[in-house]
């Protein structure tokens, strides 16, 4: 839905920009292009990375790891499988929606989402590109640490 | 030709590698090739648009304004337009990346596009209506209020803890990076 709006918007803002100024607007295609075209090789790696992993990990599986009970151990399970999968949220939210029915916690399920938001080891390759080895690496792994914040407030309000 | 398998060579390492992974366990071979082609038309779906405006951006918007609303010492303002222009996004986290190039090229700050960054992957407004249904009010509710100031903790963090030196190459990088000159 929200691709949409995206799309909505995009269209009238290149209209816009095409009646004020063709010439403008052919280099802002361009650039957008270019810019595209400068990544998609990597894009191309993690949309098969992200291909291997959801074909291994299937609710199931994760359900099994973060199950009911698991306590702290299930909650860095969580982490973890939260920080190498890459799932898109309109997967992401029914498949956590049923990981709760199938018994696991809340405190887990907030570590899963959490990481699975804010931290990306399989994107780490393509955001090293743009912001160098040392922030991004910081960045994941403070993501990742905060995520345990995040799980540990959850747990405790909703839980 | 020699030039794009360099640059594909990732790619074509991996899908190898996935070929492999068939010989022994067909099943997985076969559904992670299917997941993969299926995302890849998602992002074909999704990404346009992203890229399109960030051509818009660069084209349209003057250094000068970008600096002056989110560039260092725009303060506050600039902090929740970072956050409100990461949260009405769309698209994978990896999208948000060229946009942030193009945010550094204009001089936006450091902890900004950090800020950006963080609202992007998870305060993204469509993705937290998605949210609210489906693991219900209290658990998006507690996650957003904890969120939007880690985000910000963390990104102030890191711009601290990069060096000035390390910034400066990053903001180099993003010239390129971005979308050429």
């Amino acid at each position: 839905m929200d691709s949409y709006l995206l799309y909505g918007i995009t269209i009238v803002l290149l209209l816009l920009s095409f009646f004020k100024d063709r010439k403008k607007t052919r280099m802002a295609l361009k650039k957008g292009w270019k810019a595209f075209d400068n990544i998609l090789p990597q894009f191309l790696v993690v949309i098969l990375f992200v291909g291997v992993m959801l074909a291994v990990l299937d609710p199931q599986t994760i359900s099994r790891l973060i199950g009911k009970g698991s306590g702290w151990v299930g909650v860095i399970l969580a982490a973890m499988v939260g920080s190498i999968t890459l799932i898109p949220g309109f997967v992401a939210f029914p498949t956590a929606a049923l990981i709760l029915q199938a018994g696991a916690g809340y405190m887990q399920i907030g570590a899963f989402i959490s990481t699975l938001m804010m931290v990306g080891v399989v994107t780490i390759p393509v955001e090293i590109k743009y912001f160098g080895k040392k922030m991004t690496l910081l960045r994941n792994l403070m993501a990742f640490i905060f995520s345990f914040f995040v799980a540990y407030v959850i747990g405790r309000v909703v839980g | 030709m020699v030039n794009m398998i360099k640059r594909y060579r990732g790619f074509l390492i991996v899908f190898a590698c996935i070929g492999l992974l068939s010989i022994f366990n067909r099943d997985i071979g076969i559904k992670a090739i299917s997941i993969s082609a299926r995302s890849f038309v998602e992002m074909l779906f999704i990404i346009p648009p992203v890229f399109v405006l960030l051509g818009l951006l660069d084209v349209w918007v003057p250094r000068e304004s970008m600096v002056k609303y989110m560039g260092e010492g725009s303060g506050l303002k600039g902090v929740l337009l970072s956050l409100f222009i990461g949260s009405a996004a769309a698209g994978p986290l990896y999208a948000a990346f060229p946009v942030s190039a193009v945010f550094m090229k204009k001089g936006v700050s450091f902890s900004n596009v950090m800020i950006f960054i963080g609202a992007w992957s998870t305060t993204k407004i469509p993705m937290v209506f998605f949210e609210f249904e489906s693991l219900g009010a209290p658990f998006a509710l507690t996650r957003l209020l904890v969120d939007i100031p880690g985000i910000i903790i963390i990104a102030l963090l890191l711009a601290k803890l990069g060096s000035r030196e390390e910034i400066r190459e990053i903001y180099e990088n993003a010239e390129k990076m971005g979308s050429g000159s």
